[in-house]
This record gives C-alpha cells, sequence and structure tokens, in this order.
C-alpha cells in the first residue's frame, strides 16, 4: 500500500439548508509535517477535515490522496482524532486491539502492537480499565494512541484538545510531536492561539466555509497582508 | 367449586410442595419459551442491526411491517401455523402438529416482530454515536452490524425479556398448534384456562402465582440491566 504523502481537494462544495458552507476552490495538504486550520465557529473547518479523510463526501469536488482518488483501501493511512472520543464499551487494551484488527492485523500481534501503544501513550496504568471508566483527558489520549496504533501516514485532529485538561493538552501534544518527529503528518483544527504556535509549520485561516489564506507559521504571525488575517489575529470577531 | 380463599391457599400449598403436575407444566413453559427467544434472536437480533444501520430504500416498507406484525393477534398465529402443520399444509409431512415444537415456532413467530424492532431501536442509538468512528476504523457491514450488537449488549437483553414475556404469557396461538395434551403440551396459560374452565381453581391459582413471579422477575430483570447498562462514574483527570 503507497504511502500517503500528500492531500489536494479541488473544486469542493458543500451545502447545509441551502447555504453554501464549504466552498474550497483547492487546498493541497503535505508540503509541512504539521498544518493548523484555524478560524471561527461555523468557518467550515471541521467539514473540511471531514472531507478530506474521506469520512465525509461533499456535494461536489474531488479529494486526492496523492494523485489518485481517495478510497476505503486506504482506510488506514489517513487517520482523523475527533473532537468527542468514541470508544467501544471495553477495556482500553480491547479498543486498540479491535482498531488493529479491523485494519487486518492478526490477532497476537495486535495484542502486542496495543500494548505498546499503551505504553508509549503513558497508559500503561490503565490497560484493563474500561475505557468508558477514564477520564476525558484519558479518554482523548486513548483515541490518539488508537489513532497512532494503526500508523497512519497522515491524521487529522478535530479540536482534538477542545474539552481536555492542560497536562492532558501537553501529553497529546508531546505524543504527536515524537510522532511527527518519526514521519507523520498531522492536519489539526484548532482555536488556541498557543497551541497553534507551539505546533503548526504551516497555517490555514477559514471564514465562511472559504480559506481566506494558507501560509507558513512565520509568514502567517508575522507577515501577513490579507485584511481578514490581521483582523482575526488582532481579536476582532469574523463576521 | 372452591372459595377463593380455599383456593389460594392450595394453590400456595402445590406451590411449596413443588407438585409433579405444577413442575412439569412451568419446565415445559419455560423449555418452550426460551426456545422460541433463541430462534427470534437469531433472526431478529440481526435483522434489528441490520434495520438500524442500513440505507436501504426498502427500509420505511420493511419497519412499516415490522411494526404491524408486533400487533399480530395470536389466534391468528396459531391459525397459519395450524394450517401449515396440519397433515394438508405444506409442513405436514414434518408431523409437528400438537407438539412443543409446534408451540415454538407459534410463539417465535409472535415474538420475532418485537426482538426485531426493540434491536432496531437500541442501536439506533448506538449506531449515531459510532458510525463516524467505526467507519475511520473501516469496520463495514457484518463486522459493523456485529460490533453494535456486541456494544449494545446489554439493552439487547431488554429485548430479548420483552419477547420472553410476550412468549410465556401468550395463550391463544399454543392451544391451537399445541392442543392442551396432558403432560405432551400442557403449558401454564393454557392449564390455567383449562382448569379455571374446570372449577379447579386451585392448580389454576398455583400456576397464575407463578406466572407473575416470572413476569415480575423479568421486569425487574429489564430494571437492573437498564441501571447496569448506563455509564459509571468517570475516573477523575
Amino acid at each position: 500500500m503507497s504511502t500517503v504523502s500528500s492531500i489536494t481537494g479541488e473544486r469542493l462544495k458543500i451545502e447545509r439548508s441551502g447555504r453554501l458552507v464549504l466552498d474550497i476552490p483547492q487546498v493541497q495538504l503535505g508540503q509541512f509535517k504539521s498544518t493548523a486550520i484555524v478560524g471561527p465557529n461555523g468557518a467550515g473547518k471541521s467539514l473540511l477535515v471531514k472531507s478530506l479523510s474521506a469520512l465525509l463526501v461533499p456535494d461536489s469536488g474531488v479529494i486526492k490522496w496523492n494523485s489518485t482518488p481517495a478510497d476505503n483501501n486506504r482506510r488506514s493511512r489517513v487517520g482523523l482524532l475527533l473532537q468527542r472520543p468514541v470508544l467501544l464499551n471495553r477495556s482500553a487494551l480491547k479498543n486498540l486491539t479491535y482498531a488493529l484488527r479491523a485494519a487486518g492485523v492478526d490477532r497476537q500481534q495486535a495484542g502486542e502492537q496495543a500494548r505498546m501503544a499503551l505504553e508509549t501513550a503513558g497508559l500503561g496504568a490503565v490497560v484493563d480499565v474500561s475505557a468508558q471508566r477514564l477520564s476525558g483527558g484519558e479518554q482523548q489520549r486513548l483515541a490518539l494512541a488508537r489513532a497512532l496504533a494503526l500508523k497512519p501516514d497522515m491524521l487529522f485532529l478535530d479540536e482534538a484538545t477542545a474539552n481536555v485538561d492542560p497536562a492532558s493538552t501537553q501529553a497529546i501534544e508531546e505524543q504527536l510531536k515524537r510522532a511527527v518527529n518519526d514521519g507523520l503528518t498531522i492536519v489539526f483544527v484548532s482555536h488556541d492561539m498557543g497551541q497553534v504556535k507551539r505546533m503548526a509549520d504551516e497555517v490555514i485561516l477559514m471564514h465562511q466555509g472559504q480559506i481566506v489564506e494558507q501560509s507558513s507559521r512565520v509568514d502567517f504571525f508575522e507577515h501577513t497582508v490579507n485584511p481578514i488575517t490581521r483582523a482575526w489575529l488582532a481579536g476582532e470577531i469574523l463576521l | 367449586m372452591q372459595s377463593f380463599s380455599e383456593a389460594f391457599f392450595e394453590a400456595l400449598r402445590l406451590i411449596v410442595a413443588f407438585d409433579g403436575d405444577l413442575r412439569e407444566i412451568i419446565l415445559l413453559s419455560l423449555q418452550v419459551s426460551l426456545s422460541a427467544v433463541i430462534v427470534a434472536s437469531i433472526v431478529g437480533l440481526p435483522a434489528g442491526a441490520w434495520l438500524a444501520t442500513t440505507q436501504s430504500r426498502l427500509r420505511p416498507v420493511i419497519l412499516t411491517i415490522v411494526s404491524a406484525l408486533m400487533g399480530l393477534p395470536p389466534v391468528v398465529v396459531g391459525l397459519v401455523v395450524y394450517l401449515l402443520l396440519s397433515n394438508a399444509g405444506a409442513l405436514g409431512p414434518l408431523q409437528l402438529l400438537y407438539t412443543p415444537t409446534a408451540m415454538i415456532i407459534a410463539q417465535s413467530i409472535l415474538i420475532t416482530p418485537i426482538i426485531i424492532a426493540l434491536t432496531r431501536e437500541t442501536l439506533a442509538d448506538l449506531y449515531l454515536q459510532y458510525r463516524e468512528q467505526l467507519s475511520l476504523l473501516g469496520v463495514r457491514s457484518t463486522a459493523l452490524i456485529k460490533t453494535l450488537l456486541w456494544e449494545g449488549r446489554r439493552g439487547l437483553m431488554t429485548a430479548l425479556l420483552a419477547g420472553f414475556g410476550r412468549a410465556i404469557a401468550e395463550v391463544g396461538a399454543v392451544i391451537i398448534v399445541g392442543g392442551n395434551i396432558n403432560h405432551v403440551t400442557r403449558v401454564m396459560t393454557t392449564t390455567i384456562a383449562l382448569e379455571t374452565s374446570k372449577g379447579n381453581l386451585s392448580l389454576a391459582l398455583g400456576l397464575g402465582i407463578v406466572l407473575v413471579l416470572i413476569a415480575l422477575l423479568v421486569n425487574a430483570a429489564v430494571l437492573t440491566l437498564g441501571s447496569y447498562g448506563r455509564p459509571s462514574e468517570k475516573r477523575s483527570s
């Protein structure tokens, strides 16, 4: 299975109740190892990451993983971590082995890889604890461990740290940095500008379903000439 | 004709002594109804799970049919099964009429729609919750249905118990296809009907008390499982 090193979207449009909520002529990801997508609520950030990760089929447009259309045969190559972790009603270990088995890993290897992934995520102490009984932060770390255990080439994160405490946020960021150093490309949606500055190499600003600016972190924060970006960075409310 | 108090105390005596006839009838009732629940589950659980997850255009039609079948009059089911199993019927050569198997068939037909409908209801909510994540993990079709059935197992016990409750309390269909033959197809409900008409109230009342106790136990089990299924307290961060 070929590595997915770039994702492009062309002429993406999504309508909801007769209103165009996503309208993107072209977007390309993968040139930077870590891209942040920012913007006000309702800007279309979640729709964009769900479309690019092939969880959602846009009303029109084409998504390509490398140069070919996104397909389910490469499902495990591109992951998405949702804002609210969805975990099965079984132990932390079994949540991971389930995901690995679904990806075609044999039973014994799945067990070993799952234990290793939990240890790496700092969840070694809760291996046999029901996922439903973990704290919110632990659940999100478990969901991240599950996503990373599948060894994706590219991982989207939709406000993955929005509902967790600062310690869990730090643990998640460290886990992600290690994964990026090991070759993973991440694209994360965030409202936390501090996190964007800490984690992103590239920033995309979205507003009213469109991409307003896509540039390197340095250009975005220090050299932007885009009036909407400047207003956003100045803390103004974008309407 | 016994007075009510005489009949009541005689009924209690029969229960406490676990009278042979009483025991035989109770065991046959449990055997028939539990078998019917197993048969109905084999069909109803996957069918309900499929209905909870499918986008098929036939879904609303099937849901309407299932809802209609939930209200099937038991005597009509008994009549149809009787016609199928009688010597002139399509399944006549199997010689199943007036056997416990015939009663199991009739009860299975009656409770399968209930199990399908309750399974669909339980798993539809669960599917909404898990749909995106399972899709991201590449889980589809059979694996998806298996996962939902396992994840919803506690809620589904309620569906099975509801089916059991309907089956064990059923009288119209089993009396037609079972014939209420002593020591062969006589179950609690048919015995109650027969013994009451004969004026033998003690046995009828004894079985009635057992039936009510079973109904109470089933309801208690449903309530316990319902509360057990709720998420327990989370660990602190």
